[in-house]
């Protein structure tokens, strides 16, 4: 098992025709990804590495059975092609683009409360790298043999900084069972929180890794979450110690403008959770590994 | 994006919003002038900055003659005002905003956020207005009053009456009160807003609901449908190598120390200023160049680096993942090939093809120092900085 993302999962690509997307749907493919189909309003019928390209996501679905999505559209109209997945019966989305509107954002998540639960789309992003379940399918952009398959759950705000946590946890033989990118935007579609449940869940899933970063109320919520309904181990890194009070680092998200929100707050809420805190980047890989060695000691 | 008050002002008036009567001057003689159009016989000279705290450092003054308003005027021109705001460089006065002064009865705090728990926009009131926020949360936390507004149909009426009696507004005010709300949730909202902060909002002598002062700041993301919006920018107000980053799409935070970061992504640039902390050096910046670390990008990192005086030392960092090292490597020694530096080098490389991009560095001939782990990047790049200090040498390729 892994968490959100399997080898089952049947993916389409909207906003298939554009440069990026064309590249990484040809990376998925080649990883093993099953992605069935492409989206672009006007493109319907064409292909794209091999891959049929329709009108809407409702035609999609009825036509290949989709399951899953990965939005590559710019941002002016990324929010209504989220919304357009949900609609159709998609049961997992991956939004890639950087620079939604905030408001747009908003009025997504307001759009998927439509839903029963049981129905509602699960939203990861936007602006982060995507989801990989090593060894099964990539969903989003990263490179996916930095990742060796195993039982550490990975959830992380940035791209590049889970790359380097992956590539660690590689040179000491340790794999991971899913990785999950929640993105760098203040308003994004699953908290830490949402992913840690499902970790929490997952048979296959024995250590998580929570890579977190100065900016809003998601680890300490996470925190609060872990105290009480988290049993399994969590290793967490929070990046920014340097980072100065009220200045947008980056990503949209990571700015601190409330109590709790700078990276020492973070570290020293998420330690009183029980959370053991890597005090640097450069052994978050470590860190995790002594964490793993304990539990199976 | 930020805009001046007297800006903010506009636009709130024109969703309903109370103001004084103002206006704009770019000289003493002018602020003179305005003011003998707007008449009465007292005025509050206001510093145009982007930053609050203007007050305790005489950007705000109160005159009761023309010849008082050209001196407040002439002694807020030009100088940079120092607020806590600010930063030590401060910010330069190149307009002032000449204000009708108002009877004021009582001061309330007004703002509104996007509140990132709720994920919906948040109106934040209190009955303690004139002091900062922080300090309200700090010292008087029970006089705030907090709604969150349902995204699908807006801020409602009964919403607006509920923080209006909170804050004890007598009932013949509270409609005046819902006019105020409603405005600025409109213009947060129409205007794709991530702040309005209205501090004070006051009451005046005869009950009238107006904004003393007024803060908007925008998403950047969305101001690409709001080009009147984006009219309002002033670059003036900006530090000039974050303005020029920007117009390049690289992402920059200039900083106090003397190592300069070049490093793709955001978390990993974070994560690299903060290594360079913990080996006993300080960052001199933030940047960000983006996942795709094209050589183009990496030329523009470096010109961009170095134009800040303060950095000895340059540590590169970049995790290739969908591109190659060797790619990326290319990039640094063109780049530095092109436009030479004189301050050392270090460059860490890691992800795909990390040995061949560790050649091409080895290789160029350039004096470039080489770490494999971010930790010994951090302290190599600490090393040269410190050794160059001591020996005002370069330390040449390892």
């Amino acid at each position: 098992m892994s968490i959100l993302l399997d080898r089952d999962s049947k993916v389409i690509v909207q906003g298939i025709t554009g440069k990026m997307a064309r590249f990484h749907t040809k990376d998925m493919l080649n990883y093993g990804t099953n992605v069935v189909g492409g989206v672009v309003p006007g493109k319907g019928g064409e292909t794209v590495e091999g891959v049929p390209v329709f009108n809407t996501v409702k035609e999609a679905v009825a036509a290949t059975g989709a399951n899953a999505s990965l939005v590559f559209v710019p941002p002016p109209f990324a929010a209504d092609s989220i919304m357009e997945a949900a609609d159709a019966g998609i049961k997992y989305c991956v939004c890639i683009t950087d620079g939604i509107p905030a408001q747009d954002m908003i009025r997504v998540k307001r759009y998927m409360y439509r839903y029963p639960k049981e129905n509602r789309m699960v939203l990861t992003g936007p602006n982060c790298a995507g989801t990989i379940s090593p060894g099964k399918a990539l969903l989003g952009i990263m490179p996916g043999h930095i990742y060796l398959q195993g039982n550490i759950g990975i959830i992380g705000r940035s791209g590049t900084l889970g790359y380097e946590a992956a590539a660690q946890l590689k040179e000491l033989g340790l794999g991971v069972s899913t990785s999950v990118g929640i993105g760098g935007d203040p308003i994004n579609g699953s908290s830490f929180m949402d992913i840690l449940k499902w970790f929490e869940e997952d048979p296959e899933t024995e250590v998580i890794a929570m890579i977190g970063e100065i900016g809003g109320p998601q680890e300490a919520e996470a925190a609060e979450y872990i105290k009480h309904h988290v049993t399994k181990p969590v290793v967490a890194y929070v990046a920014g110690l340097t980072a100065p009070k009220g200045r947008t680092m980056g990503h949209a998200g990571a700015i601190i403008s409330a109590f709790g929100e700078s990276a020492s707050e973070k570290v020293e809420i998420l330690s009183n959770a029980g959370v053991v805190v890597a005090e640097n980047p450069a052994v978050i890989g470590e860190t995790i590994a002594r964490v793993v060695k304990a539990k199976a000691a | 994006m930020d805009i001046h008050e007297y800006q903010a002002k506009e636009i709130l008036s024109r969703f309903g919003v109370d103001v004084p009567k103002g206006a704009l001057a770019y000289s003493p003689e002018q602020a003179q002038y305005r003011a003998r159009e707007l008449g009465g016989n007292r005025w509050i000279v206001k510093a145009q900055i982007h930053a609050g705290g203007r007050g305790k450092a005489g950007g705000v003054q109160v005159c009761d003659s023309e010849s008082e308003i050209y001196a407040a005027a002439d002694d807020m021109f030009g100088r940079k005002l120092v607020t806590h705001q600010t930063g030590p460089e401060g910010k330069g006065v190149y307009r002032v905003y000449v204000e009708s002064a108002v009877n004021i009865a009582r001061e309330i705090y007004l703002g509104f956020v996007l509140d990132r728990s709720s994920q919906r926009v948040m109106i934040v009131a209190s009955s303690e207005g004139g002091m900062e926020i922080e300090e309200i949360s700090a010292e008087r936390p029970d006089s705030i009053v907090r709604a969150t507004v349902e995204p699908a149909v807006g801020l409602q009426e009964f919403q607006a009456r509920e923080i209006a009696f909170k804050l004890g507004m007598k009932a013949g005010m509270v409609q005046q009160m819902v006019r105020t709300l409603q405005g600025c949730y409109r213009a947060f909202t129409e205007l794709d807003a991530t702040m309005v902060e209205i501090n004070p909002l006051v009451v005046t002598g005869n009950d009238r609901i107006v904004a003393l002062d007024g803060k908007m700041t925008f998403d950047d993301n969305a101001l690409f449908r709001h080009p009147q919006v984006s009219e309002l920018r002033d670059k003036s107000q900006e530090d000039p190598r974050e303005s020029r980053a920007a117009d390049r799409g690289l992402s920059y935070v200039g900083l106090d120390g003397n190592i300069g970061c070049i490093v793709n992504g955001a978390g990993l640039a974070m994560a690299t200023m903060d290594t360079i902390k913990l080996a006993g050096g300080e960052p001199a910046n933030f940047l960000d160049i983006g996942g795709g670390a094209t050589p183009d990008r990496v030329a523009k990192a470096f010109n961009l680096v170095t134009s800040d005086k303060n950095v000895q030392a340059i540590l590169v960092n970049i995790f290739a993942g969908i591109n190659r090292c060797d790619w990326v490597a290319e990039g640094v020694v063109q780049a530095l090939r092109t436009n030479p530096v004189d301050v050392p080098v270090i460059v860490r490389l890691s992800g795909t093809n990390v040995e061949e991009g560790q050649k091409i560095i080895a290789q160029s001939g350039l004096p470039l120092i080489r770490a494999t782990t971010l930790m010994e990047a951090a302290e190599r790049a600490v090393g040269a900085w410190k050794n160059d200090l001591d020996q005002n040498t370069h330390v040449r390729a390892v």
